[in-house]
Order: C-alpha cells, then structure tokens, then sequence
C-alpha cells in the first residue's frame, strides 16, 4: 500500500514537472499544446475506488493550473475524464479479454493502449480548449487545435511508455 | 428520504463528479475577473521558487543573447542621455542630470521566469515582488518595447498579463500623427496584434512607428510598441484595421523593466471624483 502511494506520489510530481517546465515552454504554435499530465489519471489501477481517482484528477489538474495561471480549467477537464474513465475502458475493450489492473502499454495490447490514450487525450484537450477560449467563434480553428494537440499528446505519451513508466 | 440517500450512495462518484466539476467551473468563472484569486497562481512562494531554480538553469543557454540586448539597450540609452545633456555620458554628472529631471516614473528591474505566447490569454511571472515595491497595475517594458501589466503580487513573485492576453487593450498611439487608438491581440500570432479607432483621414504607411500614449497611468507616454506592417479599410466603417508588427520579442524575453508611476495615487483619486459626480454624467 506504502509502496503503491509513494509510486503514484513520483509519478504525479515528476508529470507535473514535465508538463510545467518543459512541455508548457516548449511553445512551438498556438496549435500544438500537448498536456500529459493526464497520463497521471490514466495509469490508475483499474480496481481503485472511484472517489481516489476523482480527486486525484482534480488535484493534478489544479496543480497545473496554479503553475499556468488558468485557474479551474486542467481542473475542469481532468475531474471529467477522471469520471468517464471507467465507461471509455468498458466500452473499448472486448468482454473475453482479461485487461490487466494496471493500464500500462506493456500490461496490454498496444492497440488497446493507443485507443485508450486517444480517446481520454481528445475528450480532456477538447474540454480545455473550448473552455479556455469560451466561444464558439472560432469553431473549427479552435477544433483543429484540439485535434493537433491531441495528436502530441497521444505521441508524447505512448512514448513516455517506451522510456520513463515501463516498471 | 432514505430511498434518496441509498440512491446518492449508490452513485457517489457521480455526486462527488459534480461536486468537483462545480468547484472547477466555478473558480475557472471567478477567475475570469481576474483580479480575484490571490494566492492561487503562479506568484505564490511555492510556484515561484521551482520557476526561479528552473530559470537560473536553463538561463545560462540564453546568456550570450542576453547580453547582447543588454548591451545594444545600454548604447541606445547613452546616446539618448547624450543627446538629452549634450555632454558625453561617462562622468559622473549623469546622476545629477537625471535627479533634475522629471522623476515621475522609477524603474524597477526584474526578471521574467516564466512566460507563455502560444494560449489564447498569456500570463508571465516576474521573480520580484511587494518587497520590492512591485504592486499590481504597473505596467511592464523592455528596452525594445512594451510586455504587459503586473496583476498579482506576493511577497517575493509577481504575475502579470502579458500583451498577448486579449482580456485588456492598450492605449496606443500614431507616432507621425497623434492620433491615438487601442491595440488589442487577437489570439493568433505572437508577433503581431491589432489596431483600431485610428480614423480614416490619418495619414499612415506601412512601417510607422506605434508608441503609448501615457493617457493610461500604466505606461508614460511615448513607450515603443511596434511598427505598422499592413492597412485596410473595411467598407462602412470609419477607422482603419491596422495590424502591428510588435517590437517585443515575446519568445526571448528575460530582463524587463516595471514602471511605477509616482503619481498615480493622485491622478485615480481625481479620476475618481469625476466618475462619482453625478453631474459628470
């Protein structure tokens, strides 16, 4: 339990300090912001109660918001990925096949983890972007960043998988 | 009653969803106003020190550039100050010149730790604070020209809306013409921003200087802003849309400078009579 906590609590402060002194400084185009932060949520064990994954989402997605001075809008986006976690996970994985407790790449398939990260990134960056500029105004170029973003972000995440979180 | 409870027992985490979801919008809507969270941003002591140990890192890449626009700033000042006093300016008679002149303005020097130009609003962190007489609405500059505005203040820390932060306009000047109007960024490129209210028989061209215009207590008048890089005139209006190339580069920025007005206690406290007068109305 110890073991598993001070894990967890390395893996949110070194997120953290990815996303805030290197991936939030990269500034590369308006178009390309990748937030991994939320690989954080995503690699919580599966058998964690849900309230444990609620308010670790949101705690994370207010640290990143204190560091971006965006106050609320990581918070917002992560709380809600963190609560259809459970439903994405249901509904892109086949009944037969056993999903390992862990949500790793190396714990599953490939495609398995590739579909998971894709679609957790696009629902939390979706939500960020259009919360962040609060108008429709801009539709699509608002939607272009959102899926450009996503696109980083799935990279940069599937690879942290091959690097850092491979146990 | 108790059918109730064992229902929100049931679906706790959807309670406690929205219980958060909530607290999150709702800071994300006070926030908005942006002037309400005090501690929850990037000047508090904590935020602050791990920006400060990262950019007394990664500073020592930028230092040959660093010091190049620290040297180019300082021959342009010298040849100003020449210019202004007519001797050369390396005795020491310099100090006396400037306690003469007109000290409404004091210059504080700081360092920008960390900065953002690629979010539709873009905030920077300043490493000094109140302790260093750093107070929200000073208005923040380089050599090259105009960064933004200080909102938040802690101790040691301040932070700031930087120009590319379509949440405040500036006033903004024609330099040739003196006509004044407000420069607003329109959350694209962070090179340039855009100009409006200059009426359509200004005479202007591509490449005019756009200064401040000091009609804000922020910046004194006469602060570099940008130059004009291209013109339109929209059918059935009657000012230009001008877009200016933005002198500052806000992808390299490090020292700056904040500005604090002397007198700007008494101008809001006259500003203030006018706008409770109801005769002014």
């Amino acid at each position: 339990m110890i073991r598993w906590l001070i894990k967890y609590v390395v893996i949110f402060v070194v997120l953290v300090l990815i996303q805030v002194l290197f991936l939030n400084q990269m500034q590369i185009s308006g178009y390309l912001n990748p937030y991994i932060y939320i690989l954080f949520v995503m690699l919580l064990p599966l058998s964690a109660p849900r309230y444990i994954v609620l308010l670790s989402g949101f705690l994370i997605g207010l640290t990143v918001d204190i560091f971006s001075n965006s106050l609320g809008l990581h918070a917002a986006a992560t709380v809600f990925i963190a609560y259809i976690r459970p439903f994405i996970i249901r509904s892109i994985s086949d009944r037969e096949e056993e999903i390992n407790d862990y949500p790793g790449l190396k714990q599953n398939k490939f495609s398995w983890f590739l579909y998971y990260s894709a679609v957790m990134v696009f629902f939390h960056h979706f939500i960020l972007f259009y919360l962040e500029i609060f108008s429709f105004t801009q539709f699509f170029s608002t939607l272009l960043r959102v899926v450009l973003s996503s696109l980083l972000s799935v990279f940069v995440i599937v690879l942290s998988q091959f690097l850092i979180f491979r146990e | 009653m108790r059918s109730l409870l064992r229902y929100l027992l049931k679906n706790y985490a959807f309670v406690l969803f929205l219980l958060l979801e909530g607290a999150a919008l709702a800071l994300v809507f006070n926030h908005n106003s942006y002037q309400k969270s005090k501690y929850l941003n990037s000047s508090n002591r904590i935020t602050g020190n791990i920006y400060q140990t990262y950019n007394s890192v990664v500073d020592y890449f930028h230092l040959n550039r660093i010091n190049k626009e620290l040297s180019e700033e300082n021959a342009w000042l010298r040849s100003r100050v020449e210019n202004i006093t007519g001797v050369p300016a390396i005795n020491d008679s310099l100090v006396v010149t400037l306690e003469s002149a007109d000290s409404t303005y004091r210059f504080i020097s700081a360092k920008i730790i960390n900065n953002s130009v690629n979010k539709p609003f873009n905030y920077f962190t300043l490493n000094k604070g109140r302790n260093n007489g750093i107070k929200p609405d000073q208005g923040v500059v380089t050599g090259k020209g105009i960064v933004g505005v200080v909102t938040h203040v802690s101790d040691s820390y301040a932070v700031g809306l930087s120009v590319l932060n379509s949440r405040w306009s500036i006033s903004a000047m024609h330099k040739k013409s003196g006509n004044y109007g407000s420069l607003i960024w329109r959350g694209n490129d962070y090179r340039t921003a855009d100009l409006t209210e200059i009426p359509l028989h200004v005479d202007i061209s591509p490449g005019d200087s756009i200064i401040t215009s000091g009609y804000s207590s922020v910046f004194p008048e006469g602060v570099m802003i940008g130059t004009i890089q291209d013109f339109s005139r929209p059918d059935g209006e009657n000012y230009f849309n001008i877009s200016v190339q933005l002198s500052t580069d806000f992808k390299a920025l490090s020292y700056v400078e904040v500005i604090e007005n002397q007198d700007k206690p008494e101008i809001k406290e006259l500003e203030n009579i006018i706008r409770d007068d109801p005769m002014a109305n």
